[in-house]
């Protein structure tokens, strides 16, 4: 349908993925080094992939990861929904435009100082309590939880602007409570929202340092935290080669994600074409 | 119908409040820290402060500027071949750029640095090819590099989400009325995608001024950043007040930055592009 690319077009294309992927590329090939070496090449081995199968903490910091990032979006995607669903029923302009521009705090604000904001609040609760290493899971959690939140209202609230309001209307006057023309009728048709939402907290949850850093206590520590400690002194390439396996790991994941993409697009379209034709 | 309302205007209160609870008095803490002493008593002493380091922040918007002007020239050009590609090439692309995004920060940086190293890739090429070496690690350039280098895609992704909308019967039709290519870039092209040039510098701009990770690990000792020196108040040198001062103004500092960036671009009512 479109033009193709020009040889001067691809050679920019080039240009820039090899900046995006020349460090990345060193890196995976550095974590098979046979020294501890992070610039000379002496060998091939996967002694660093086995060590890292040995290094608990940074099993364990994976672990955390992946619990704060699964808790966090869930409550994030929950909290966010009913928001999103209470902000666009809101009629009084003032009120709706100031809850906007709270919700878009977060989103504006630099990482660091939302993270040393919350951190505030939690040192100064924690003092008043007299809680000591008051610091941890629980705090991360509602750090995580709270710059989440504008991502998800920011991606159910155009979907509830599309839907018609006679619909779960109609759904009523047919005999629906309230309750269930939200979940026969607004549900379904706000899920792709809600959905890249989620999507979109649990991936930036998992992947937070900065706010993390700020919020985090010793007796939690996610793979970002550990990482930076790890990078902090000498690197060995055990840091590379869990630095591939997370590479590989979204890379997959992206792939995967494209292909059913791809595939839904296609169903979407022969079951357009037969019902084309059968009229 | 009126109970209605009541239920849907309910069902945002956990929100609200945890909103005001954990958005709203965190910022306060931030003003009341700037305010008072380690003892909790008013002082003006920390703000009064700030003016030692002008110097850093102003390095450090203006390091921000350059990677974000920097990523504005390289990302435009890609993001308008990928717009104007077709679908499938688009869909790879976009992978492709996403992919290192969803890497982590630190991990980015840190490989961005074995190869910028004195006795890194880079310079053990050249020294195959009898080249001079090149000292790169530990200055301005290198930082500069890697703010471009791990936030270039938020530039990316918004500038190509708004060209990929952009209808190509505008461009033909200005070609038919005469328009050359950089009529047609200058004239349609240009104003069209301002909305995400708004969103995209906004992307870069702020966590590049506020970055303390990236100056750590390419700038070395040589130099600070403003978030590196609140990072120490915090973490290290337990002044949580100066620090709180800090972070005030550099708030301050963005939001006017943005203000006078909307003034170039227009306002745009939706916040910008969500990708």
């Amino acid at each position: 349908m479109k033009r193709k690319m020009s040889p001067l077009s691809k050679l920019y294309v080039a240009f820039i993925m090899l900046f995006l992927y020349a460090p990345i590329v060193v890196m995976i090939i550095f974590s098979f080094n046979a020294s501890a070496s992070t610039s000379v090449m002496t060998g091939f081995s996967t002694r660093w992939y086995e060590s890292l199968l040995h290094d608990e903490a940074t099993i364990k910091s994976l672990y955390n990861t992946l619990i704060l990032a699964v808790s966090s979006s869930l409550c994030a995607t929950v909290m966010g929904t009913a928001a999103a669903v209470g902000i666009n029923a809101m009629r009084n302009k003032w009120a709706k435009r100031a809850t906007m521009s709270v919700t878009n705090i977060p989103m504006m604000n630099p990482e660091i100082v939302t993270g040393i904001s919350m951190m505030l609040l939690f040192v100064f609760v924690a003092k008043m309590l007299g809680v000591v290493d008051a610091l941890g899971f629980w705090t991360m959690l509602i750090a995580h939880i709270t710059f989440n939140l504008p991502y998800v209202i920011l991606s159910v609230l155009p979907k509830l602007r599309q839907l018609d309001p006679h619909l779960p209307e109609a759904a009523m006057d047919l005999g629906c409570t309230p309750l269930q023309a939200f979940f026969k009728v607004t549900l379904p048709s706000i899920s792709t929202g809600i959905i890249s939402g989620l999507m979109m907290s649990f991936t930036l949850s998992l992947d937070d340092f900065v706010i993390s850093y700020f919020t985090q206590g010793p007796s939690f520590e996610t793979l970002p935290i550990r990482i930076f400690s790890m990078t902090k002194k000498r690197v060995t390439p055990d840091m590379y080669a869990l630095s591939t396996l997370i590479f590989v790991a979204i890379l997959l994941l992206l792939i995967l994600l494209n292909v059913s993409q791809v595939r839904g697009e296609k169903r979407m379209r022969n079951k357009l074409n037969k019902e084309a034709k059968a009229e | 119908m009126k109970q209605k309302s009541l239920s849907q205007k309910l069902i945002a209160s956990p929100y609200l409040l945890w909103a005001a609870i954990f958005i709203i008095v965190p910022l306060v803490f931030v003003v009341y820290y700037s305010l008072v002493d380690a003892n909790g008593a008013f002082t003006l002493e920390y703000v009064s402060q700030i003016g030692k380091y002008k110097d850093i922040m102003l390095n450090s918007i203006w390091l921000g500027f350059v990677a974000t002007v920097i990523s504005l020239i390289l990302a435009y050009p890609l993001a308008f071949i990928m717009a104007r590609s077709n679908l499938n090439v688009q869909r790879t692309m976009m992978m492709l750029v996403m992919l290192p995004m969803w890497m982590n920060l630190l991990i980015r940086t840190y490989s961005l640095m074995i190869l910028l190293q004195d006795t890194g890739i880079i310079n053990s090429a050249l020294s195959i090819l009898h080249l001079p070496n090149v000292h790169m690690i530990n200055t301005q350039g290198a930082v500069v590099l890697g703010m471009i280098y791990n936030y270039i895609p938020y530039m990316i992704l918004p500038l190509y989400s708004i060209m990929s909308k952009i209808d190509n019967g505008l461009i033909e039709a200005a070609e038919d009325l005469g328009a050359n290519k950089l009529t047609v870039l200058r004239k349609v092209i240009l104003p069209l995608s301002m909305p995400g040039i708004a969103s995209g510098f906004t992307m870069v701009f702020v966590p590049s001024v506020s970055t303390f990770y990236i100056s750590k690990k390419l700038g070395g000792n040589a130099f600070a950043l403003i978030g590196d020196v609140i990072e120490m108040q915090f973490k290290s040198s337990n002044n949580y007040n100066l620090g709180a001062a800090l972070s005030l103004v550099l708030m301050f500092l963005i939001l006017i930055c943005m203000a006078v960036m909307n003034r170039f671009t227009g306002d745009d009512d939706d916040g910008g592009v969500l990708i």
